[in-house]
């Protein structure tokens, strides 16, 4: 996550989350929201549940930003061999 | 032991500077909230340890903050770490970040788009918290102003925000635009005396009142007079930048107009220029002197399209007669080579028997007065661009 949303949810480093059903972006970002509810509105819109602008999804070395927040993820994420990116674009001053 | 604690949004965190009641020494925490935007941060009159806070950023959205220590430790009221966010029946549970726009049946007209600059039609979407200002006896009732413009009540300490859907229905709301900063309600007053009514003026639509706890809602904006608008006599789309109020003589407003600094001497209901012979009467702030009702200051700005002083001049006027005639308060102020903005919520007063006044500049100064605006020292030079200075005075 970027260091701003780790500051928030009061973490260091990568965050661990268990991910109950299909391992997909929507069902890592309700695990996230659950079990830090301070990020809540920060990744995904409130009303709209719309990706914030600024914001981008990476998994196993591909961008999947515009995929479906529904796609099941590759079994390296869902296992936690491989990290879920929430990246923020490079942007501003 | 008097002292002061002046509370700084800046670009990049907000800051807390400490005084004694001399206000010659400073102790300065912060950055808070590093590498975020704080439009501003006021404490709670009924309880002085009760700050808000409005943290934002174009990336992660609005986040609410709040402390009860005076500002030592802060949290995000309604969403704790650690708490499940649902209560134990299930309910979810209050999210202080969470802005919603009333456009139920039930509650008024939904209204669902404003003017954009070109005058086509663009739906409400919340965007940040500008201004933040806690009820007078109710450390728990909060108010926020909010871009795009819309007042919003909180009774719970910030944990979960509900809007006051009469100012947006009101009638005129379809007519409001953005100013050049966004459509935003920047200034909100509770009234001391009438309890009912609240003030809140919004850019570029004008100046509203309530008198009826915010209930309903019309526009006071008769006597403004804007040349940049199709109807210069408009009743609404007048760029008000800020309104100040004296507590003791609530029924007299003072305005920064975008160009024009306005009088009201009935709460709102006829307004007459006063900027007399201020060398521009561009400018944002404007505040009242804390124990003379009719002592006020500005900023005077160059332009609109020139957003610095005149003649590189970093000067405060004053009027002690209520307006008209001003004097340059320039005694340790930059006189030469000074570029840099002082925003609408960035001055603020003390209410120590030597009256302070505080602003703070894009440059990243907060210059303090501790004696009514005579002379001036910078309590910090360097810090990222302020948008909002407050100010608390233990006595």
């Amino acid at each position: 996550m970027p260091a701003h949303l780790r500051t928030l949810a009061g973490v260091t480093g990568d965050v661990t989350v268990a991910v109950s059903g299909e391992v997909t972006r929507r069902s890592i970002l309700d695990a996230l929201e659950t079990k830090y509810p301070m990020l809540r509105g920060t990744i995904l819109e409130h009303v709209s549940g719309e990706r914030r602008p600024f914001l981008r999804f990476f998994a196993c070395g591909e961008d999947i930003t515009h995929q479906s927040p529904d796609d099941p993820l590759p079994q390296e994420i869902a296992s936690g061999a491989e990290p879920f990116y929430v990246i923020g674009a490079i942007a501003g001053g | 032991m008097s002292n002061v604690r002046v509370l700084v949004g800046t670009r990049k965190g907000a800051f807390i500077l400490t005084s004694d009641g001399k206000r010659e020494k400073w102790d300065v925490s912060g950055p808070h909230f590093a590498g975020w935007e704080i439009y501003h941060l006021k404490g709670s009159p009924a309880d002085p340890n009760r700050l808000y806070a409005s943290q934002t950023s174009g990336w992660f959205g609005q986040i609410i903050q709040r402390s009860d220590d005076g500002g030592k430790t802060w949290f995000q009221p309604g969403t704790p770490a650690g708490e499940p966010t649902t209560s134990p029946d299930g309910m979810p549970k209050g999210e202080s970040n969470k802005f919603v726009y009333d456009d139920s049946a039930e509650t008024g007209k939904p209204l669902t788009t404003h003017q954009w600059y070109d005058g086509t039609a663009k739906p409400w979407v919340f965007k940040r918290v500008w201004h933040i200002e806690p009820s007078l006896d109710n450390p728990d009732i909060v108010y926020a102003g909010v871009e795009d413009a819309a007042l919003f009540k909180s009774t719970n300490g910030g944990q979960t925000w509900a809007e006051l859907p009469g100012l947006r229905g009101h009638g005129t709301g379809a007519q409001w635009q953005p100013g050049a900063g966004g459509m935003c309600l920047h200034t909100i007053i509770l009234d001391p005396k009438n309890r009912e009514r609240i003030f809140v003026a919004i850019s570029a639509a004008g100046a509203f009142r309530s008198d009826d706890n915010g209930a309903t809602w019309k526009p006071i904006n008769r006597g403004l007079h804007s040349q940049y608008i199709p109807d210069p006599n408009a009743e609404v789309g007048h760029c008000v930048h800020h309104v100040a109020q004296h507590p003791a003589n609530p029924n007299v407003l003072f305005m920064q107009k975008h160009w024009d600094v306005m009088r009201s001497d009935d709460a709102g209901d006829s307004w007459t220029e006063v900027s007399g012979n201020l060398p521009t009467d561009f400018g944002f702030v404007i505040d009242v002197h804390p124990h003379e009702s009719e002592t006020i200051y500005v900023v005077p700005i160059k332009s609109d399209g020139e957003h610095y002083p005149l003649d590189g001049k970093l000067r405060v006027y004053r009027s002690r007669t209520g307006g008209n005639e001003w004097e340059a308060l320039t005694k340790g102020l930059p006189q030469e080579n000074c570029y840099v903005n002082v925003l609408r919520d960035a001055m603020a007063v003390d209410t120590l028997d030597s009256c302070g006044v505080y602003f703070g500049t894009t440059g990243g100064q907060v210059y303090g007065s501790a004696d009514s605006g005579d002379t001036w020292t910078p309590i910090v030079r360097d810090l990222p661009a302020v948008l909002s200075v407050e100010v608390q005075t233990f006595s």
